[in-house]
């Protein structure tokens, strides 16, 4: 049976993991790879870098940290961040990593999707967005959450899935940091509206949330960060949780 | 003891020879026949569309050397899907080592395609070892190979479908060992171990 995804993110900035990461017997938890290796050893899924490097030698950084990473942990992991072009993406794939994902730079330009997904197959493109809830609409929003759009969640999801994306990672602005829990009612609609797997990101506090994102919004993969980094929950116990509440999970 | 990963346009050879550098295996990639045919173990990756890498190997005239292999061959995910006799992705013609038709998934609400994740193994066969009996490995697939006399491991979805099969000095997986952690480790080391 396919089990549901546990994917822990970490955020990069030359070449270091960012925000206040506290885990629990690490000698240096900046260290990005270090940092992926254990999580991959708890029993992580996959793994997300998010490199939010704001220099163009910054970047630099990253893409010779996505081998490093490759060479030491052997499940699958997606990378992002300032990806806007075919020639982006072409290094970081030789690098090892196995998916890219693009958000702000497709909702300028749809095509690189279709151009994306015919270069390098539909199965390594994550389309993620970004949205929140404004007059009853989800209103999608780029860098970083800062630049509202004209377009909105559902029918931009289609859209992405319809020109190749493998994967849509949703992550919900009005949840995300709060701790309160998934988005479970637009997670939903987004399963039922695609065939495509749906990720879903932002607002995981407890285990419960977890198990609430996958038995009610019916996500395939669920993303969090802080409270892994923070160690207030662990990969181990969050998995025999779920598998207790009846949840298909890999042990 | 020299192993080949078999050099075309597949996306996964990286990270295939990243798991043999976590192995320590004395290995080369690359596409020259004789270091192919001399090999003591092949390792014929695959990530990507079936048409197009088809026609690669066609056109560098590896369709023929593959088959004529003698030693341990092993075919990851799409590596598996060509060694198959036809393919529905763009209706082509493959290798034909194993006589079976690969087939796409049928994508719906309740099963995405494509299938993407950890699944588990029930082992049919001698090989896969049978303490990987149940282990999850990791999968990325549109089109699957249909459970047949050559499969010795069955995943599940949608369908039961063909997780592992083995002919003659064939061997294949339709999952990827080099990002399924330890249980992907010991099916590499298994193989290199024949």
């Amino acid at each position: 049976m396919l089990t549901k995804r546990i994917i822990p993110c970490l955020d990069i900035k030359d070449g270091r993991t960012v925000k206040g990461v506290n885990f629990v017997d690490l000698r240096d938890a900046g260290d990005p790879v270090a940092l992926a290796s254990a999580y991959a050893e708890q029993g992580a899924d996959e793994l997300v870098f998010l490199d939010i490097s704001a220099t163009q030698e910054q970047r630099k950084t990253f893409a010779s940290l996505v081998k490093d990473i490759a060479r030491h942990i052997n499940i699958p992991f997606t990378v992002g961040g300032g990806i806007s072009s075919v020639e982006d993406v072409a290094p970081l794939l030789e690098a090892g990593a196995d998916k890219v994902s693009v958000n702000s730079s497709a909702v300028r330009n749809p095509q690189l999707i279709n151009e994306l997904s015919k270069a390098f197959g539909a199965q390594c493109i994550v389309l993620a967005i970004d949205a929140r809830k404004i007059d009853n609409a989800w209103i999608v929003h780029t860098h970083g959450g800062k630049n509202p759009t004209d377009k909105k969640l559902f029918t931009w999801a289609k859209e992405g899935q319809d020109r190749g994306a493998g994967e849509i990672l949703f992550t919900s602005m009005d949840h995300d940091g709060t701790k309160n829990g998934y988005a479970i009612d637009p997670l939903s609609k987004l399963h039922e509206l695609l065939t495509i797997p749906v990720i879903a990101s932002g607002g995981a506090g407890s285990m419960g949330h977890f198990a609430d994102v996958f038995a009610l919004a019916k996500a395939d993969a669920a993303l969090a960060a802080s409270v892994f980094h923070f160690g207030e929950i662990q990969i181990p116990e969050l998995k025999t949780f779920l598998k207790n509440h009846n949840i298909p999970v890999r042990l | 003891m020299k192993t080949v990963i078999l050099k075309y346009n597949a996306g996964n050879i990286q990270s295939v020879s990243h798991a043999l550098e976590l192995l320590v295996v004395d290995f080369e990639i690359t596409d020259e026949v004789e270091k192919i045919q001399s090999a003591d173990k092949v390792i014929f990756p695959g990530v990507g569309e079936a048409s197009t890498t088809m026609a690669y190997l066609k056109n560098k005239k590896l369709d023929q050397v593959i088959r004529d292999l003698k030693q341990p061959v092993l075919g990851i995910c799409l590596g598996m899907q060509l060694m198959c006799k036809h393919s529905e992705e763009n209706d082509i013609s493959c290798l034909g080592i194993f006589d079976e038709v690969v087939k796409k998934f049928e994508a719906s609400k309740e099963f995405k395609v494509p299938h993407m994740g950890w699944n588990n193994l029930t082992l049919t066969n001698s090989w896969p070892e049978k303490a990987l009996e149940n282990s999850s490995v990791y999968f990325v697939h549109s089109y699957y190979v249909p459970v047949n006399e050559f499969t010795t491991a069955v995943s599940d979805y949608i369908v039961p479908f063909s997780a592992a099969m083995k002919k003659d000095n064939f061997y294949a997986v339709q999952f990827h060992p080099e990002k399924s952690a330890q249980a992907g480790e010991r099916i590499l080391k298994s193989f290199l171990a024949i």
